[in-house]
């Protein structure tokens, strides 16, 4: 093995560090000297200087699409199967496809911070993106636990940093300061159980780990080791009880940050946490089925699942701030794509990747209405939304898609997700033994469609409370924005109607 | 070819996003023209023959992951009601000629609204047809909580609550029967053998489900507040055409994949659907208010549908499938009468008010277009609703007799109490003569000459209702030789029905 091969084999994440280093440059250089202009020059200079510097935002923006497009192309390049040191890198059509779709979350989430005007340092943040991109990458493209492990820190750490970037504003802080708690406990979780499971295998690599798993019997230590690791990624993808940065991570980041954390991370979560029950702890799978119960991962995830629909469903219906809603129906969401895990199997794991990817679609929009509400009125209440379909239709229509995508009404993208991974569930026990978790989330998203037709009422039925004296008319520098959230749509209602387009290939790419 | 029902009402809907506001009911107009034209000429072109199965008209593949075809089919049942809803849809256009406020969005969500309905009429995937049933529910929210009067937002809350209630049953019993069966295709499950005790709580979560929107007492409470709550054009599809979906969807799906749950299950059916027929006409009875007069009626005639349909016999089931029929029709005329000609002239729907008004003089077409509605409603002979639910009563004679004799009896409170709002909001009592009349026209709008005269699109729209249930009540053949070989087909008929 060559460096020149790992290297080649490596090329998608080595792209997106170059750009993550040559945005940072940029930023470092040309940001640097127009903040300084701005600074020590008077009133006739700064308009100029704040031109350049909103140049500068738009260079950094550019390289950082730019670098991520051609890491898909070279996503594209990489060979159908490879597997290097003893699965620290590997590559199938599963990983391909996904470090496709983590890539293209981050360049909609590059394209939100387009017109967030209250992000400074640009270029930093951007380079951060970047880095907490690699961070998916090496997550999706790894079945061996310490690589995992590492992909997660990388990750979480630059999320920490997203999520606390607006200095200027304390509910960032806090929501920084949250997610940054919570995550790194949930960390040290999953590093001891990683280290327990590592001690009663004697290896990291998933596959062998399976294979030591099915001949030795499962002792209390090891029923440990698998619910700490768990418990990390519970918290990641936020199931409760694990969920509780959520809500203040998703209302006090800045928008695009949560719209990241929402998406991006979350699809990562749930392929490595599928590889890792679905491949390493296959032969400890149990049973979740009603009236057999056997002892295992997929009892612990079938609670998680159920425990995570009811809260956040519930706790959603009492929210009066649109990204805390989205926040528990966040939990609530992934209670429903843990039900394709515990499903198990291609058909299971397929149906939950589905579900997650044009989930994490759906949020990314919904968060570029949000910027967008929030740009205009400034502030995402729900009651900021009241009249937005007078005031624009085309988000407002948008808003729609995501909302009632999220409800899982035909024929978006929601609904396909939820029957996909609920005929899943049905179908992976004998005599349906999977049917109360089915009937529970489906209960679940029969609470859910209130409050999303609530957001609806208030962009559609209510009235604006007060014409705003400065109605100055937001979309022409929301012109980038709009059309990335109007695609997003178009996804979401191609995604439903269409089903196949995703779905297909992700079964296609099952191993 | 009848397929293009489907189609050019969704690109209708379409087209009214990216057009401007001046094309807007004439779009809708020529949409559902179209609609209701293609059905009409399906109806002319098929031989009668081919309509005694549920044969494909369209077929491709659609989602190869989990092997679902988009798959339509037609039969004498959902030709029915594919008429039905053209021309309810028709009607509806013509009785919101005169929406002003958000004209497209108005017509967008109206036209969805129907698109999703022949969907259903037409679908032979369960898949395909529990997306266009679903489809329905979310533009009836809109419809109803932007452009609905009375109360809107809770009764347009209540009502998509409930339909998604109902959906979460029939999510349920779809999967089973998709897990069980191994296929999506109707005819295909229709051929299954379900093990009976499957059969025995898969039917009823299935049936009731969809019965949720066909307003099955006790979950009828939706449709009354519902009603009253949504616009003219809301109530009229609402209770033309929606209502049905929940019957319609009932046979074709849960009685047809689970013929022995449905034996099972037959009794209880049909002691909730007397219940509804009673108890909801005792309710009307009391009602103030005209639209929920109306509203409570439905749920009565409804009943009958339901009751059609657990007699399990090919009359009764015949029976049901024309009174959804009739009853789309009547229930439109109603509503538009309620809605659009009273209401929108004195802006008040209580019947106490409207009996000073004594409004037959001062909308004489309107008067009689409700003593013509409230004729086909009651059962006069010559109207679609007597043919209708004379046969659903001899079907039911040979299965539940006591059954009849209570319905009997339900029919003269159906009689009461639409005789009494016939009475109270048009003919008002004489007594107080010329000074009542002086009051009311103080009541209605100041520019009395010219909102007052029923305009064109109003009576072309009345009229077009009314010769269809004269059509149908005088020459039931016309449909019924067209639903019997396709209820005959099904197989949950108990032998000799």
């Amino acid at each position: 093995m060559s460096y020149l091969e790992l290297l080649k084999l490596a090329s998608p994440e080595a792209i997106v560090v170059i750009t993550a280093l040559v945005v940072l440059t940029i930023g470092l250089t040309t940001g640097r000297e127009a903040a300084g202009a701005t600074v020590s020059t008077a009133r006739p200079t700064g308009n100029a200087g704040s031109r350049s510097s909103t140049r500068s935002a738009a260079l950094c923006a550019f390289v950082a699409v730019l670098g991520l497009a051609v890491a898909i192309g070279a996503v594209l390049m990489l060979p159908r199967n490879a597997t290097l040191f003893g699965g620290m890198l590997v590559i199938t059509p599963l990983t391909s496809l996904f470090k496709i779709i983590c890539i293209v979350l981050a360049f909609f989430t590059i394209l939100l911070t387009t017109s967030e005007k209250s992000l400074r340092h640009r270029g930093e943040y951007l380079a951060i993106v970047l880095l907490a991109t690699i961070g998916l990458m090496l997550l999706v493209g790894s079945e061996e636990l310490l690589m995992i492990f590492i992909g997660l820190e990388l990750l979480g750490l630059s999320l920490y940093v997203m999520a606390a970037f607006d200095k200027t504003d304390l509910r960032s802080a806090e929501a920084g300061l949250k997610y940054f708690l919570f995550g790194s406990t949930s960390s040290a979780f999953t590093l001891f159980g990683i280290s327990l499971i590592y001690g009663m295998s004697g290896t990291t690599g998933l596959a062998a780990i399976s294979a030591k798993l099915a001949t030795a019997s499962v002792q209390p230590l090891l029923a440990v080791g698998i619910v700490m690791t768990l418990v990390g990624f519970a918290f990641k993808i936020a199931a409760a009880p694990f969920h509780l940065w959520a809500p203040d991570a998703y209302q006090g980041a800045p928008v695009p940050s949560a719209a990241f954390i929402a998406s991006g991370s979350k699809v990562a979560s749930f392929v490595v946490l599928g590889k890792i029950v679905l491949i390493g702890f296959a032969p400890v799978h149990g049973n979740a089925a009603w009236h057999g119960m056997v002892a295992g991962w997929s009892p612990v995830l079938a609670a998680l699942a159920a425990f995570s629909i009811l809260l956040g469903n519930l706790v959603a219906l009492a929210q009066s701030n649109l990204r805390r809603l989205l926040a528990y129906s966040a939990v609530a969401h992934a209670g429903y794509t843990l039900l394709g895990l515990v499903a198990g199997g291609r058909d299971g794991f397929s149906a939950a990747l589905f579900y997650t990817t044009t989930y994490a679609i759906t949020l990314v929009g919904a968060f570029g209405v949000v910027g967008f509400v929030r740009h205009e009125t400034g502030g995402d209440d729900l009651s900021n939304f009241s009249g937005l379909c007078s005031r624009s239709p085309l988000m407002a229509g948008c808003m729609a898609i995501f909302m009632l995508s999220l409800a899982g009404i035909p024929p978006l993208a929601g609904f396909f997700g939820k029957f996909y991974l609920f005929r899943a569930a049905l179908q992976a026990s004998p005599s349906h033994g999977l049917l109360w978790l089915v009937a529970l989330a489906l209960f679940g998203s029969f609470i859910s469609l209130y409050y999303y037709l609530m957001v609806l009422k208030f962009i559609f039925v209510d009235k604006q409370a007060e014409a705003g004296a400065d109605h100055r008319s937001v979309m022409t520098d929301y012109v980038l924005q709009t059309s990335a959230i109007s695609l997003l749509a178009a996804a979401v209602l191609l995604l439903g109607v269409m089903p196949d387009i995703l779905a297909a290939q992700i079964l296609a790419a099952m191993p | 070819m009848i397929a293009w029902t489907i189609y050019i009402t969704f690109a209708g809907a379409l087209l009214l996003l990216f057009l401007p506001r001046i094309f807007a009911r004439w779009i809708a107009l020529f949409t559902t023209i179209g609609g209701l034209a293609l059905g009409l000429a399906a109806f002319v072109c098929t031989p009668i023959a081919d309509l005694a199965h549920f044969a494909t008209i369209v077929r491709v593949p659609w989602v190869s992951a989990l092997g679902i075809d988009y798959h339509l089919a037609l039969d004498g049942v959902s030709l029915t009601m594919v008429l039905v809803t053209g021309i309810s849809a028709v009607s509806t256009v013509l009785f919101s000629w005169d929406v002003e406020n958000r004209q497209n969005e108005f017509f967008f969500w109206l036209l969805l609204v129907v698109a999703g309905c022949y969907g259903v009429f037409l679908s032979a995937n369960l898949f395909l047809l529990f997306v266009f049933y679903e489809l329905v529910i979310v533009p009836k929210y809109f419809l109803i909580a932007i452009f609905g009067s009375t109360n809107k937002e809770y009764g347009a809350m209540k009502l998509t609550l409930y339909s998604f209630f109902g959906g979460m049953f029939v999510f349920i019993g779809i999967l089973v029967a998709y897990v069980t069966g191994g296929t999506l295709d109707l005819n295909q499950l229709a051929q299954f053998q379900f093990a009976p005790g499957l059969q025995s709580w898969a039917f009823p979560v299935l049936f009731f489900g969809f019965a949720v929107l066909a307003g099955i007492w006790p979950l009828h409470t939706w449709a009354p507040t519902g009603h009253a709550a949504a616009p003219t054009a809301g109530s009229m599809l609402l209770a033309g055409i929606v209502m049905k979906l929940g019957s319609y969807a009932g046979l074709r799906v849960a009685m047809n994949l689970f013929p022995q749950g449905f034996q099972m299950w037959s009794k209880s059916i049909a002691v909730l659907a007397v219940i509804g027929i009673v108890y909801a006409a005792a309710v009307a009875l009391r009602q103030s208010d005209l639209k929920f007069v109306i509203g409570y009626s439905s749920v009565s005639h409804m009943g009958f549908v339901l009751l059609g349909l657990a007699t399990a016999n090919v009359l009764g089931v015949s029976g049901a499938v024309l009174q959804m029929f009739s009853h789309g029709v009547i229930a439109a005329l109603l509503f538009a009468v309620a809605g659009r000609m009273i209401y929108h002239r004195t802006h008040t729907r209580e019947l106490d008010a409207l009996a000073g008004m004594n409004l037959s003089h001062a909308l004489p077409f309107a008067a009689f277009t409700f003593v013509i509605a409230a004729a086909a409603s009651i059962g006069i002979p010559g109207f679609s609703g007597f043919v209708a639910e004379i046969t659903i009563l001899i079907g039911a004679w040979k299965a539940y007799p006591l059954a009849v004799w209570i319905t009997g009896a339900g029919m003269v409170l159906v009689a009461a109490f639409t005789l009494r709002a016939l009475k109270q909001s048009f003919f008002g009592e004489a007594g107080s003569g010329v000074v009542r009349l002086q009051e009311g026209r103080v009541a209605l709008d100041p520019d009395w000459n010219e909102q007052q005269s029923i305009t064109a699109a109003e009576k072309i729209g009345a009229c077009l209702l009314m010769f269809a249930t004269l059509v149908v009540g005088v020459y039931p053949k016309l449909l019924l030789d067209r639903i019997m070989p396709a209820v005959e087909a099904m197989r949950f008929l108990k032998s000799g029905g």
